[in-house]
């Protein structure tokens, strides 16, 4: 079995280049001097992302507002997302690896479960559940609880949904490769318990934390099924993707996707190379 | 540390989990379940009763959507699975050191790219005036510009490469813990390259196999974008009927019941998958 | 003023449940001593340790230091300081960050801390370290960095977890001898626990034997060896050979012990009806003949069945009629029996002061 036939190799040279064509396409037409994502090839141009629109009747990316916002727009979701999922994934790696009780394993079974909810049913059951909230707490308070609705803080929340067993599942495993002496060693040399978990257990941890608050941003910046049944008029980047696709875009969408790559593709390696320290 | 101190602290520690399953995952399903149950008799008037799951078995398009559904995401299960193994061997058996570390980090990659950018790609190879089509015409393979998009062959072709890494890594794992001198025992004893196959690799595998069809199983079923975009007005996926109730016809309850339905056939393959192979969740996840 | 004891336990007890790990032990350890509590895996004395260092809180009785009580005293507040079985070096800091940890603890400044940790470092021969990684250092020098952090606190009491467990056989020996000339150096009070009874042997001034949650001996490593209190103690400490039989008194003070072959030796103890018979290797006598063995009173003819060579701690397993397992005998390695071969008869003998006889 270590001497691969040559239909293999031919095999696996084929896979891997059906795996990045459509990227590779995307990626060289971002440059393409034409109004039309496809071909042919028109010349070389920066126009889709630095462009004012003189050319081609649409700005590049970076001065066209429609795409800033967007692009903030995933800001606002993510990076709320990524801070929450470390600071509650670490309360619940806490939980599962630390805290005594009876019912835990069904605890542990419940934190999993979101995995296996189809995203868009995530999307509809958390809108549900809160307009049906707001609607109470409107009638009850007599004010509009705007944040209850469609719009960034629910896609917030219902990101979280998930991510949140992501983040707790990264945690818990460092935190269960911890050598628990180390802290009463620590504590032992006098040290309060407040310095112990500031000076041992958080420093060791944080690769850990890094890696799931990397992981919650690019989970959060991709999300499509569940952001799309809770987003408002404030379009996150996929969904506004989603509906430039839907109309027949230009080639501003491939230089914002070629963008997306990169950033995803820096931030997948950072969290590749926290993870190594072991 | 003192009694109430510790439950005190324990209550803390489990707050925010409690926060977190109940009001966002465990409320939610009990709303959209209880939504679902409830009928439109009157305008703006609701009573309980299962017309909701009556009109999905009465109308055609509902149940037909869901059985079509069902049935490709079980065909690009099997696709991924029959593509996948072959590299993921591969991945775990021959390649060394570097070029195995090389070979898994470029299967990732991809995937680390929103789903829509990928389907772009596609679309862009796929359609009419896309890669395919103009170099069909430019080398006079064709006479005129070809359709590739929008069909069930694009859709099936954009949901097995969505799946594919959720196949390899599971099962490159998995053909990673057998022993090379089991192998070599295989072929010692005189058994042919496919029945080492047969009987030794596919048996050892076969935890990866489950764990990697699973989770591609799930994630085609909820797929959204890539049916929809691929495959256009004939995409016809399940998970558009449930955003067409929700968002486009406002008719919640409808939309809820599609959605128990869709969470019933996802849950429903877990289910099955871990109980015909004995397995356990939590370790079938922690593996992908 | 000083107190005439370090450390006091007073009737401890402690219980998971009902299981008594610590049942009622009583010890107190003098200012500069190396004590040390050597007993099975699983006799509790761990969990004794640990109750001193302050992780565990006793059932019942009392811990002092110095006379001053420590219960209800949390182990950071403790003049106590332990080295872990694993070490427990902190593999976020470095070397000096280590040492200096405990001292930065206290609110002692950084530039101070960090000079009397250096200065620490070079008492323990590792001048210059505190820079590198503790991951960049040896087995041995990851031991003295574990020591150093906890004297350079300058505690009353250090207590030491079997350190050496994880180090391989030729440097466990030499971390003895230096871990005996550290203690010797800065004459801090060493609690040391192990169930490696070489370890103590060697390093102790005085050694507990522990068992099943009880302190079944204390005393010196000789008093130990020589004239074990129980017969746990008699068969955990040292090479012995052991016999069962039935007890009988025998004439001038000693006792005779009748084996179930109906073979009979002496020795001296107290027993009643079933016995116990303890002898060193190292105190039987071998010779070619039986004149040569003289007046010993208990003299067997016997047949070498194996030769264990293994350096000074060679031994010979001798058959001998009457005795249903062989006699352990050392191997001598001068004289006239050097070079004794397997099938060679032997005569063996010892005397009765050199048998202990316990009740079984």
């Amino acid at each position: 079995m270590n001497r691969p036939t040559l239909a293999w190799k031919l095999y696996v040279g084929a896979f891997y280049a059906f795996l990045f064509a459509p990227l590779l396409i995307v990626a060289i037409f971002a440059f393409n001097a034409s109004q039309f994502p496809s071909p042919p090839w028109q010349g070389f141009t920066l126009e889709w992302f630095i462009g004012t629109g003189v050319v081609f009747g649409k700005p590049g990316v970076l001065v066209d507002p429609i795409w800033l916002d967007s692009i903030a727009n995933s800001f606002k979701v993510a990076i709320p997302v990524a801070l929450l999922a470390v600071i509650i994934g670490t309360v619940n790696a806490w939980v599962l690896e630390r805290a005594e009780f009876r019912g835990k394993t069904v605890l542990a079974m419940m934190m999993i479960l979101p995995l296996v909810i189809p995203g868009v049913v995530l999307g509809i059951s958390i809108l549900a559940f809160f307009s049906r909230l707001a609607n109470g707490l409107e009638d009850w308070l007599q004010t509009d609880l705007d944040f209850l609705r469609p719009g960034l803080p629910l896609v917030v929340l219902g990101q979280l949904s998930f991510i949140l067993t992501i983040a707790t599942l990264i945690i818990a495993a460092r935190l269960r490769k911890f050598d628990r002496s180390l802290e009463e060693a620590a504590f032992d040399l006098g040290a309060s318990r407040a310095r112990v978990l500031r000076t041992i257990t958080l420093p060791f941890l944080s690769p850990a934390l890094v890696g799931a608050g990397l992981v919650a941003l690019l989970m959060s910046f991709e999300n499509f099924n569940t952001t799309l049944m809770l987003v408002g008029s404030e379009a996150p980047l996929p969904i506004a993707m989603y509906g430039q696709m839907r109309e027949g875009a230009s080639p501003a969408i491939n230089a914002v996707s070629l963008m997306l790559m990169l950033a995803m593709g820096g931030t997948a390696s950072l969290f590749a190379l926290t993870s190594k320290q072991r | 540390m003192k009694k109430p101190a510790r439950n005190l602290t324990l209550f803390l520690l489990l707050a925010p989990a409690f926060l977190w399953l109940g009001l966002l995952i465990v409320l939610p399903h009990v709303e959209i379940l209880i939504l679902s149950l409830s009928e439109r008799v009157a305008p703006r008037v609701y009573a309980f009763g299962f017309g909701n799951y009556l009109e999905f078995f009465t109308e055609p398009l509902y149940w037909r959507t869901f059985a079509r559904t069902a049935g490709i995401s079980i065909l690009v299960t099997v696709l991924t699975l029959v593509l996948a193994f072959p590299i993921a061997l591969y991945i775990a058996r021959v390649a060394q050191g570097r070029l195995k570390a090389i070979l898994l980090l470029l299967c990732l990659l991809p995937f680390w790219v929103s789903e829509l950018v990928r389907t772009l790609g596609w679309m862009m190879i796929l359609r009419e005036t896309g890669v395919i089509s103009y170099v069909l015409l430019a080398t006079g393979l064709t006479e005129q510009r070809v359709e590739f998009l929008y069909n069930d062959g694009a859709v099936i072709l954009g949901l097995v490469y969505g799946g594919l890494l959720f196949m390899i890594v599971p099962l490159a794992n998995a053909l990673e813990s057998l022993e090379p001198a089991v192998v070599e025992a295989g072929y010692d004893l005189g058994g042919s390259r496919w029945t080492v196959l047969r009987r030794i690799v596919i048996p050892h595998a076969m935890p990866g196999i489950v764990a990697g069809s699973i989770i591609v199983f799930m994630l085609t079923v909820g797929n959204f974008a890539t049916p929809v975009l691929l495959g256009g007005k004939n995409g016809l996926w399940f998970t558009e009927q449930i955003y067409a109730q929700f968002i486009t016809r406002f008719n919640w309850p409808q939309g809820a019941a599609f959605g128990m339905l869709l969470l019933l056939l996802s849950s429903a393959t877990v289910w099955l998958g871990l109980r015909l192979t004995g397995q356990n969740l939590g370790t079938t996840l922690r593996q992908a | 003023m000083a107190h005439s004891t370090d450390l006091d336990i007073v009737n401890v007890t402690k219980r998971f449940g009902a299981y008594a790990a610590v049942n009622d032990v009583t010890f107190s350890v003098a200012p500069g001593e190396f004590f040390s509590i050597l007993g099975p895996s699983g006799c509790g004395k761990t969990t004794l340790m640990r109750m001193i260092a302050g992780f565990e809180d006793p059932t019942s009785g009392d811990i002092r230091i110095r006379g001053q009580s420590m219960l209800g005293v949390p182990a950071n507040r403790r003049p106590v300081n332990m080295v872990f079985q694993s070490l427990a070096l902190f593999p976020m800091m470095s070397v000096g960050e280590n040492v200096a940890y405990g001292l930065t603890c206290r609110g002692v400044s950084r530039a101070e801390a960090e000079e009397r940790a250096n200065r620490m470092l070079e008492r323990v021969g590792l001048k210059g370290f505190g820079d590198r990684r503790v991951t960049a250092l040896s087995g041995g020098q990851r031991q003295r960095v574990a020591i150093a952090r906890c004297l350079v606190l300058e505690p009353t009491l250090v207590l030491l977890d079997e350190p050496l467990g994880a180090l391989d056989l030729k440097l466990r020996e030499h971390m003895k001898i230096e871990l005996k000339q550290l203690q010797a150096t800065f004459n801090t009070t060493f609690a040391y626990i192990t169930h490696d009874q070489s370890e103590a042997l060697v390093m102790s001034d005085r050694i507990a034997v522990m068992n099943q949650g009880r302190f079944e001996q204390v005393g010196s490593p000789r008093e130990l060896y020589h004239s074990p209190a129980t017969p746990f103690v008699a068969s955990f400490v040292g090479e012995t050979n052991r016999w069962q039989g039935e007890a009988a008194p025998a004439s001038n003070g000693a006792i005779s012990v009748r084996l179930p072959s109906g073979a009979v030796i002496q020795g001296q103890g107290g027993a009643r009806q079933s016995a116990l018979a303890f002898v060193r290797p190292e105190a039987i006598a071998l010779a070619q003949d039986q004149i040569s063995l003289g007046n010993l009173p208990n003299r067997f003819e016997g047949r070498v069945s194996a030769v264990l060579f293994d350096g000074a701690n060679s031994s010979l397993l001798i058959e001998a009629p009457g005795f249903d397992a062989p006699v352990r005998a050392v191997l001598p390695q001068a004289g006239p029996l050097a070079g004794i071969r397997v099938g060679a008869p032997v005569h063996v003998g010892w005397t009765a002061d050199a048998m202990k006889v316990f009740a079984a």
